[in-house]
Formats: C-alpha cells, structure tokens, sequence
C-alpha cells in the first residue's frame, strides 16, 4: 500500500512537472464600450499567438494553449472585476493578457491579480498611475506608459532647439495626463512652459482659447488633442491669427486628415506617434492577414506580444503557473539573447528548452522598462509640402 | 512701436472676433425680438431655426458647386441664400400653421406658447440632424483672408501679426445691411407701419382693419429670413454643427433680454455687449499689458478674468444682473 502511494504521488509529481497540460489564458478586453471597434483586432492578435504556440507543440512538452474572453466593458471597474473573478476562479486561468483601459486595469490587477497571485499583461494601457501601482511584481505591460510620451516630446523639442511650449490639451484624462507628462518632462529638461489650458471638444470656433494661448506665447504649440475633434479647431484658430505657425502633435494628433486639411500650411510642425521600424511589424501584418484580421489595428502587434511573452516567460520557468513566471517575463521581453520575430515563436520555445537566452522583439519592438511596460518606440514625423514625412524613429 | 503691437494684438484677439460674433449675436437677437414683440412669446426654436436655414443653404450650395458655379471672392453660399430663406419661411409658415395658430386662436398665455415653441424645437433638431447630419461641415468658399497675419507681420515690420478673414468682413458688412434693411421697413414701408401697431397695441390695430394673419405671416417671414442669414453668416465664419447652433439660443437669448426684449435697437446693442464682454472677460491680457505698461508693471500671470471654459457663464451672469437691476433691459423692452 505504502509503495503504491508512493508510486502514485511519484507519477502524480511528474505529471505535474513535465506531462503535456491544457493551459488557459484569459483574454480580457473591452469588447463591449468605447473600445468595441480595436478590441475585436487585440483579442484576435492574442489568439494568434496562442495557436502558433499550441501548434507548435514545443511549450512545456506539447502542451496547448486555449483562450478565455472575458468583457472589461473599458469603463466599468465593477463589471471587468467581475469577469475576471469569473476567469481566475471558474475557469482557471494561468495568466491574464489584458485589460485594455487604464481605469478597469487598474481595477483588476488590485481586486484580482494581486490577491490571486496572477500575472496580467497588458495590451493598451497607457497611465503614468500604474506604473507605480502595488503589483507584487505580477503586472506587465506592452504598451508605453503616457509619461513616456512626455519624455520623448520633451527630447524632440530640445533636439529642435524649441525651449519654451505652450500646450492645449483635450479636456479629460488622456489629454491632462499627456499636458501634465509633457510639462513635466519639459521643465525637467530646462525647458518652459507658458500656459497648459484645455480646450473643450467639438466647439465651433476656438479663437478664444488661441487668445490666450497666444498672450502666453511660445515657440511652439503643443496640440494634445484629437485630429478629427477639437485638436484640428484649435490649430485652424492658431494659424488664422498668426498667433503660432509650429505645431507640435503627439499621438492623438496624428492622422493623414492633417494633410488635407491644412496642407502646407503646417510644414516646419513635427510630431510623434507609437511606431517602430522594426521588422517585426511587418511580419505581423502579414500574418493577420493570412489568420483573416486587421493587423494594423490600434494595438492588434501588442497583444500578440502580451500573449507571447506570457507563453514565452512559462517556457523559461518551466511552470505554468504565475508565481513562476512572473520572475522571467523580463528575461525573455530584453536582451541579451537572441532575437525573437513574430511567426517565430516556437523557435523560442526550443531555444529557451535548451537553456539558451532569447530576446523578443515580436510585433512593437518590445523592450521592457522600470516595473515592466514597454519603453515604447516613437516614430518622429514632420510636415514637409503639406506632406507627413518620416524623420526617425526614437 | 508697443502701442502699435498692442493695438493690433487686440485688434486681432478682441476687437475683430467679437465685431464679428456681435453682428451674428444681433442678428439672431433681432429675430427673436422680432417674435416676441409681435407674437407674444419667447421663440426658443430659434436656434434650431438657424440651424435648418443654414442646412437649406448648405445643401443648396452643394448643388450649386457641382454645377460648378461660383462667386468668384465671395463665398457660394450667399448666392444659395434665397434659396435658403425661402424653404425655412416655408416649413416656419407651415409649423405657424400646423401649430402656433391654434394656440393663437385658443388667446394661449405666453408661457404656453414658450413651451410649444420648446417641443417646435426638438422637432426641428431631430429633423435638422436628420437631413444633414451631426457631424462639423466647412462650406465657405472663395478668399479666406483680407489681411493675412503673416503678410502683415513681413510688410509693417510689427512683432503682432493683424488676420481679418474675409468671413468676419462680410459678416459684419451683411449685417450692416440687414439691419439698415429692417429699420426702412419697419418704420417707412405700410407693412412694417401695420406690424408696429399690432406690437403696440393690438386691439387698436384690429380695429383699424390691420389683418392679424398677414401681420403674422409677414413676420415670421422676416424672422426666418434673418435667422438663416445669422446662420449662414455663423456658419462661413466659424463652421456648420447642428448642435452648437442649439448652443447658440443662450447668447441669443441673452442679448435680446440685455436690450430689451421686443426693442430691435436692443437687440443690436445687446448682442455686441455680450459679444465684447464673452471675448474680453476670457482673454488673457499678458501680451497687451506686457506691450503697454513699464516693465515693472509687466503681469507674470496670464491676467485672464475666466478660462475660456467659462464663455456661456458670462452670458448667463449678464442676464442675471440686467433682470435683476433693469427688468426691461436696457433700451426699455417690455419686462419679461
């Protein structure tokens, strides 16, 4: 009896170790709310991953990968904490790759993750505030964080010799967020800020914002805002009046409406935009188009990426389960090692089985920062013509 | 050299826009004034009204593009104008029809009256919205600019920089106009004379055989006409958006209520108070102060009265202080 207990617990052990296992990932992401349009994109380039995984047959001695949706609804922290209760304890989930906003993120890794000891890998988030949240190392993101951005601008507008901005920002979070990050970098640098004021979507004419935007002055203007909304106003205002001619547009400015709308009227403005040259996003953009999805969809390459780093970290830790591989995810995200492409997931899986190092770059150029989010690649553009033009990548 | 710069700082951030907001103020004003003398009764559909007209206009110049006419400086839209005017007199005399006249007939208080013309204007949102949709449309034509800020920057050599777009000029120009128009024909035509006595007194007028159908008819004529040009003239300036003509009804409102309801000369007086005070109370003052004063004096901050979020605020605090210090406003309206 005793040498049959003991044989069971053995096998039991190894099944537990090594033997193939089904392992669940829990897609959670605003599938339903003001993000229903991208989301459908961001769970399928997550999926995709997976399958590659499952397919391969390489991670954790064939084991497969299945996803499990759930609804973050984006702005409802109660409704994302539900469902991912329901992910984590009725289905079992062995890591989460999402949420998508910040707000339900947040929610979720401090009522779920943490208390449950999960990783979660995030997509879309983009709030400086959680970077400093409570995670116990368990959160990740893909994303860049929106302090990031501010950064980035700050060294664009050195670079340019502009030393003194004022911003108008959009009137909500993302555009506080971003004036906030851009003047705090600016300052940091030795730079000025003469005004930060916001401007209220979807008016008819903002001469009076540029009035006092203009009494600031400055040598430039920071437009945190939205190119199809009050962004595109409060530009149109600036050059009626001569009160700016340069133009600085961070992410929510950027779209190839600018160019019919003001043509070369903005030539000597620059911007930036998440963007990377790597060859990475190519070879994911092909891919979801052979796998029937829209790959250039906001935030499609990383999810793919979330997903793969979770699949990835596993493989390192040789465990599935989220105690372990949290420790590795920034091991396999950064280098040294060797480099990782999309479509090439199961050569990482061999690669990190024979104990050899890899870096992944996947579909965004992944490069993990300070508490685990990504350093995020910017492309820098400038008007040339009336024409958006590419200067670099940063 | 400063004084210059400071002039024409103010000139550009001040003076011009809200010359040219005041004028599309005044017009709007006049026509709500114009109702209320004569039928009675707050139009709150008036915003929407404009909205309408200039949704005719637009279409109308659209159409009037694809046949590839045009007037040459000047933009399309006012050759689309009669057009314009005479479809919204259409729908206005039929909603008179349809719906005022049976509460004119019942002697309706005017309260009553007010909260038709409230359901009047859902009805003409969602029409409104439905024929031409929510989203911002841009249809001036023609020269945008009759000083550019940066040409004037290069030829006087100033450090300010003087824009007067081409839509502030004809804005201010058409309402010279209109408002010349409507004084001649209030107060010289026979028409203008019968509506007049009807405002005044209507008992009288009945009795001296003035028609009161005619009377009303005429007026909303006159009243649709001026509503689609403020529209119009709002429109080229800024651009076209159902829902911020809706936004429009406040500083209308406010400005037939500042001068006097009923009170056309009112109406014009009131619509550049609110203009000047909307534009001057949310304009940051560093730069001219800065230009004007001796350096010492120079402000640090931005010398800005209210954000500019606060825009609607000032109409409303000016309403506020009219009604309760002088109830008839200022050019002696009849009280609300």
């Amino acid at each position: 009896m005793k040498k049959l207990l003991a044989a069971t617990a053995a096998v039991a052990l190894m099944t537990g170790a090594a033997g193939a296992e089904d392992i669940k990932l829990g897609v959670i992401l605003g599938f339903t709310g003001p993000l229903e349009s991208i989301t459908p994109s961001m769970g399928a380039g997550a999926e995709l991953a997976m399958k590659e995984v499952s397919d391969s047959g390489k991670l954790l001695d064939g084991s497969t990968v299945t996803s499990v949706r759930g609804d973050s609804t984006c702005v409802d922290a109660a409704a994302a904490t539900a469902a991912a209760e329901r992910l984590v304890t009725t289905d079992k989930v062995n890591a989460i790759m999402g949420a998508d906003c910040s707000g339900v993120t947040g929610a979720i890794l401090a009522n779920v993750a943490v208390p449950n000891g999960i990783v979660m890998i995030s997509a879309s988030a983009t709030s400086p505030g959680l970077t400093s949240a409570e995670d116990n190392g368990l959160f990740f993101r893909t994303a860049p964080s929106d302090a990031r951005q501010g950064e980035i601008i700050a060294k664009v507008l050195q670079d340019r010799s502009i030393s003194s901005v004022a911003i108008s920002y959009t009137n909500n979070d993302y555009g506080k967020g971003l004036a906030d990050s851009i003047q705090a970098a600016v300052e940091a640098a030795g730079g000025s800020v003469s005004i930060s004021a916001a401007h209220e979507d979807g008016k008819a004419d903002y001469s009076a914002e540029v009035g006092a935007l203009a009494s600031a002055g400055g040598d430039a203007l920071v437009v945190a805002g939205y190119v199809d909304q009050g962004g595109a106003g409060v530009i149109r205002a600036a050059l009626d009046t001569g009160a700016f001619s340069t133009f600085m547009l961070p992410d929510g400015m950027y779209g190839n409406v600018l160019e019919e709308k003001f043509g070369s009227e903005l030539d000597g403005s620059f911007g930036t935009v998440p963007g990377t040259d790597s060859a990475g996003g190519a070879t994911f953009l092909e891919m979801a188009t052979a796998a029937g999805f829209d790959g250039s969809s906001s935030y499609a390459g990383e999810s793919y990426d979330a997903a793969a780093l979770i699949m990835l970290a596993m493989q390192a830790a040789g465990s599935s389960k989220s105690a372990d591989l949290a420790a590795k995810v920034m091991d396999v995200a950064n280098a040294p090692g060797e480099k990782i492409y999309p479509g090439e997931l199961a050569k990482g899986l061999e690669l990190l089985a024979a104990g050899t190092d890899i870096d992944y770059v996947g579909a965004s150029a992944v490069e993990l920062i300070g508490p685990g989010e990504a350093s995020g690649a910017y492309r820098e553009y400038e008007f040339k013509d009336g024409k958006i033009t590419t200067v670099g990548y940063r | 050299m400063d004084l210059l710069n400071a002039l024409v700082a103010l000139l550009n951030f001040v003076v011009i826009p809200a010359t040219a907001y005041g004028a599309q103020l005044a017009l709007g004003a006049l026509g709500v004034t114009l109702i209320y003398g004569i039928l009675r009764f707050s139009n709150f559909a008036h915003g929407d009204t404009m909205a309408l007209g200039t949704g005719f206009v637009i279409l109308v110049t659209w159409w009037l593009q694809s046949l590839g006419v045009s007037l040459g400086p000047l933009p399309t839209a006012f050759l689309a104008l009669p057009f314009g005017i005479a479809a919204t007199a259409a729908v206005v005399l039929l909603t008179d029809r349809g719906v005022y006249r049976f509460y004119r007939r019942q002697k309706a208080a005017p309260v009553i009256l007010v909260i038709v013309s409230m359901g009047v204007m859902f009805v003409m949102n969602g029409v409104t919205r439905f024929v031409i949709g929510v989203e911002e449309i841009r249809f001036a034509d023609g020269a945008r600019f009759l000083i550019n800020a940066n040409e004037f920057k290069k030829s006087t050599g100033l450090a300010e920089g003087l824009a007067f777009k081409a839509s502030q000029a004809q804005t201010i120009a058409a309402a010279v106009l209109v408002v010349a128009l409507l004084f001649w024909f209030l107060n010289k035509t026979r028409t203008g004379k019968s509506m007049r006595a009807y405002s005044d007194n209507e008992d009288l007028a009945l009795l001296s055989g003035i028609n009161p159908e005619r009377v009303v008819a005429v007026t909303w004529i006159i009243a649709s006409g001026l509503a689609v040009i403020a529209g119009t003239l709002y429109g080229l300036d800024k651009s076209f958006k159902a829902f911020n003509y809706f936004q429009l009804l406040l500083p209308v409102f406010a400005s037939a209520i500042v001068g006097g309801l009923g009170s056309p000369l009112g109406a014009i007086a009131g619509g550049f108070l609110i203009a000047f005070s909307e534009v001057g109370l949310t304009y940051a003052w560093k730069k001219v102060a800065t230009y004007v004063l001796p350096e010492a004096l120079a402000p640090d901050g931005l010398a800005q009265l209210l954000s500019t979020d606060y825009k609607f605020a000032v109409s409303f605090a000016l309403l506020i202080v009219v009604l309760l210090f002088k109830p008839t406003g200022l050019f002696k309206g009849k009280s609300v």
